[in-house]
């Protein structure tokens, strides 16, 4: 065979293609980037990132921060003179506290009604239908702004708030009783912690689940016992214009959560009914033929396949919510998106807080893919594509 | 591939173009024949957009205006920019717009760290707080424990920040939203004890409240917040045109100039007129703007006084009384006052 000349060899020719237009892209960003800098040197404005340690001077309603004080470390509530990094910190905060919680619920309440669409009871079966409807084709700032102005702040206001079960709820937010760590805890903490220990253990371990989680058990028991007081529970009580005591959920918070859960749970329903209506018609008739009934068909045969179908399309509506989360400034939930709104407009470096605001998401957002690539890993049919 | 070649060459020289030094503002502005005009579009008596003519009117609004004509001989010639007050440097930052009017108090980390220039200050406010009558509450210091209502991105945020630290109250809490006509929403179904803003923008939405006498302002002013209109920073050009524009409007009131007694001022023998009106000499000419552009501002707009009186006097729904307070002319005991036209 002759030999090609270097500049004919196709293959050759194809990779200095690529590393051309690589090299054209990354050219046209950095100079991209090579002319913002001059035009902000040209009206006098510096990029730096030495803000972060100045101090912030304005409040965030909501929200714990990292602190070094005494020598520990600790997340606490965010103060005025706390440094402009830790309002990123506690707009993070914020951000995780609203999109953990949402996946958590959102998956629930997605399984339900998208199982409940396919009911054969004709009541759950329209309900779903119509609740789908209605939620995928409104949008989502529509929808948070009626949980917060047209549902949360109707609410009765505190004074004149009902009492239920030591709960509080009214207008300013959702107050439950909450235990706190009393007296005791010093000596029960180590008891708690070893049995969080054994709880993750079993969970992981199958066959060592009976023991361990007997074992923690005991230890919650016996520790709760030997400590005397551990957990106080702070129950909320009504002052002049505010409630002391036990937790409180925001109007805020409960508005943006409600809506991300709502919203994202008519996608998850769809994603679930398609998965499980895909499933040959033979696996149900294989179930009932061997006496399970529907229930357990569901659970034991026909949910476990389905995962396959739904875990990949189930992380993009978690990465959905979590970005959709930045709407919270809308209502005023602190979140990252709303602190750094404030933290540009009172420091003037809006170009490297938004930089940094989008390295949070960039990086919040590959955990959550990675995490749900692990478990699809699991999941998915041995060799089936690659 | 020859062509791709020349594709990327022109993009390259056009991104060339944009990174090379800025002219004036002036200049652009002057090509272009209309002014790009930052307000705010939402605030009652100051920047807002008229029901029956769903066009922006208000007391910034008017200074617009005002350097409309004193470039173009036309008021009209202006593309009004609603921005929040997030996004109101942003907008000089990035060239978004030419100037800005919209109720901005002049402090010394927008000056420098956050990269603008200020004109003279057009309105002398401060800081106030409004609760709801049945709150019975008298007075700011009885707001232990409240949570507050204002806008993200304001003076207003920090100050009473720095008064709730001063004061040592545990317990209060700041709600700051995005615009303030959702903060004041959040007020009214009382998601908030009080709202805080400037006492000016106080008055303009108690004005539009359902229910005005429901509500009382009360009587302390937290801080000074003197409001004034900003454009770039480095562009001493566009920025002493600017700032002139606005003294005329001041000096004319001085020397009792109104748009109804132009055309015999421009009659007059006193050299101080003269001057000041561009039929002698070439004071606008030195600023790069029309000798006659103080003439072409009271003929469109007027002077300080009918401009105040036109959006914020007796007459108007949002009345904040003028005599004896800070922005009265200094002659009265206020603090208006124009250095001299020579």
């Amino acid at each position: 065979m002759q030999r090609v000349p270097f500049y004919k060899d196709v293959r050759v020719l194809g990779v200095l293609l690529q590393v051309a237009v690589s090299l054209a892209v990354l050219g046209a960003l950095l100079f991209l980037g090579y002319t913002a800098y001059q035009g902000m040197i040209a009206r006098g404005i510096p990029f730096t990132f030495s803000f972060l340690t100045q101090e912030a001077g304005f409040t965030i309603s909501e929200g714990k921060t990292l602190a070094i004080e005494h020598g520990r470390i600790l997340l606490r509530p965010f103060q005025p003179s706390d440094a402009y990094w830790q309002a990123f910190f506690t707009g993070v905060y914020n951000t995780l506290r609203v999109s953990l919680a949402g996946i958590v619920l959102t998956t629930v309440l997605g399984v339900l009604v998208g199982v409940g669409r396919l009911s054969s009871n004709w009541l759950v079966n329209r309900l779903a239908f119509a609740y789908v409807e209605l939620v995928r084709n409104t949008p989502l700032l529509v929808q948070m702004f009626f949980w917060y102005f047209g549902a949360i702040l109707k609410l009765p206001p505190v004074r004149q708030a009902s009492e239920l079960f030591g709960m509080i709820v009214s207008q300013r937010g959702l107050f439950v009783p909450w235990p706190v760590p009393g007296p005791g805890w010093s000596h029960f903490a180590p008891f708690f912690w070893g049995a969080v220990v054994l709880l993750l253990v079993g969970v992981f371990w199958p066959r060592a689940r009976r023991y361990a989680w007997g074992l923690g058990a005991l230890m919650l028991v016996g520790g709760y016992l030997i400590a005397g007081d551990p957990l106080v529970i702070s129950v909320p009580e009504k002052r002049g214009f505010r409630v002391v005591g036990g937790a409180q959920l925001s109007p805020e918070f409960s508005a943006v959560l409600l809506s991300l859960v709502v919203y994202t749970a008519s996608y998850i329903a769809e994603i679930v009914r398609g998965a499980i209506q895909s499933l040959p018609r033979g696996q149900w008739e294989a179930a009932y033929s061997l006496g399970l009934s529907p229930g357990q068909t569901l659970r034991l045969v026909i949910l476990p396949q389905a995962m396959r179908i739904i875990v990949p399309p189930l992380g993009n509506q978690y990465l959905n919510l979590t970005k959709n989360s930045s709407l919270a400034i809308a209502v005023g939930y602190p979140d990252l998106f709303n602190v750094y709104g404030t933290i540009a407009n009172q420091s003037g470096r809006s170009l490297e807080g938004i930089l940094i605001v989008m390295g949070v998401y960039l990086t919040l957002s590959l955990t959550i893919s990675a995490l749900v690539n692990l478990y699809n890993r699991r999941v998915a049919l041995r060799g089936a594509g690659r | 591939m020859r062509k791709g070649l020349i594709y990327i060459a022109v993009l390259v020289l056009a991104f060339g173009a944009l990174g090379m030094a800025q002219k004036s503002r002036m200049d652009v502005v002057k090509e272009r024949g209309k002014l790009i005009c930052g307000v705010n579009g939402k605030a009652p008596g100051f920047g807002y957009v008229d029901e029956k003519t769903g066009k922006y009117v208000g007391f910034d609004v008017d200074f617009c205006r005002a350097v409309a004509a004193a470039l173009f001989d036309d008021p009209e010639k202006v593309e009004y920019v609603p921005l929040t007050a997030k996004a109101r440097f942003n907008a000089i930052q990035t060239g978004e717009v030419d100037v800005v009017f919209r109720n901005t108090t002049i402090t010394t980390s927008r000056d420098g760290a956050v990269g603008v220039d200020f004109l003279p200050v057009n309105f002398y406010d401060g800081q106030g707080v409004m609760v709801k009558k049945d709150a019975g509450v008298k007075s700011v210091y009885e707001l232990e424990g409240a949570t507050v209502c204002t806008n993200q991105g304001t003076t207003t945020e920090k100050n009473w920040t720095d008064f709730v630290r001063a004061q040592g109250w545990k317990g209060n809490k700041l709600l700051t939203f995005e615009s303030f006509d959702k903060v004041f929403n959040a007020f009214l179904s009382g998601r908030c004890d009080a709202v805080t803003t400037d006492k000016s923008g106080l008055v303009g939405w108690k004005a539009k409240a359902p229910n005005p006498d429901a509500l009382v302002i009360l009587p302390e002013t937290l801080s000074k917040e003197p409001l004034a209109g900003f454009t770039f920073q480095n562009d001493s050009r566009w920025k002493d045109a600017l700032t002139w524009i606005v003294y005329a409007t001041i000096q004319a009131e001085e020397f009792g100039i109104t748009q109804k007694n132009l055309n015999q001022a421009l009659k007059s023998d006193k050299p101080a007129f003269k001057r000041f009106l561009g039929v002698e000499g070439t004071l606008g000419k030195g600023l790069g703007l029309p000798n006659d552009f103080v003439v072409r501002v009271i003929k469109h707009v007027g002077n300080y006084g009918e401009i105040y009186d036109r959006h914020l006097g007796p007459n108007s729904p949002f009345y904040i009384p003028r005599k004896g307070s800070l922005n009265d002319l200094y002659t009265r005991g206020g603090l208006m006052y124009s250095p001299p036209f020579r």
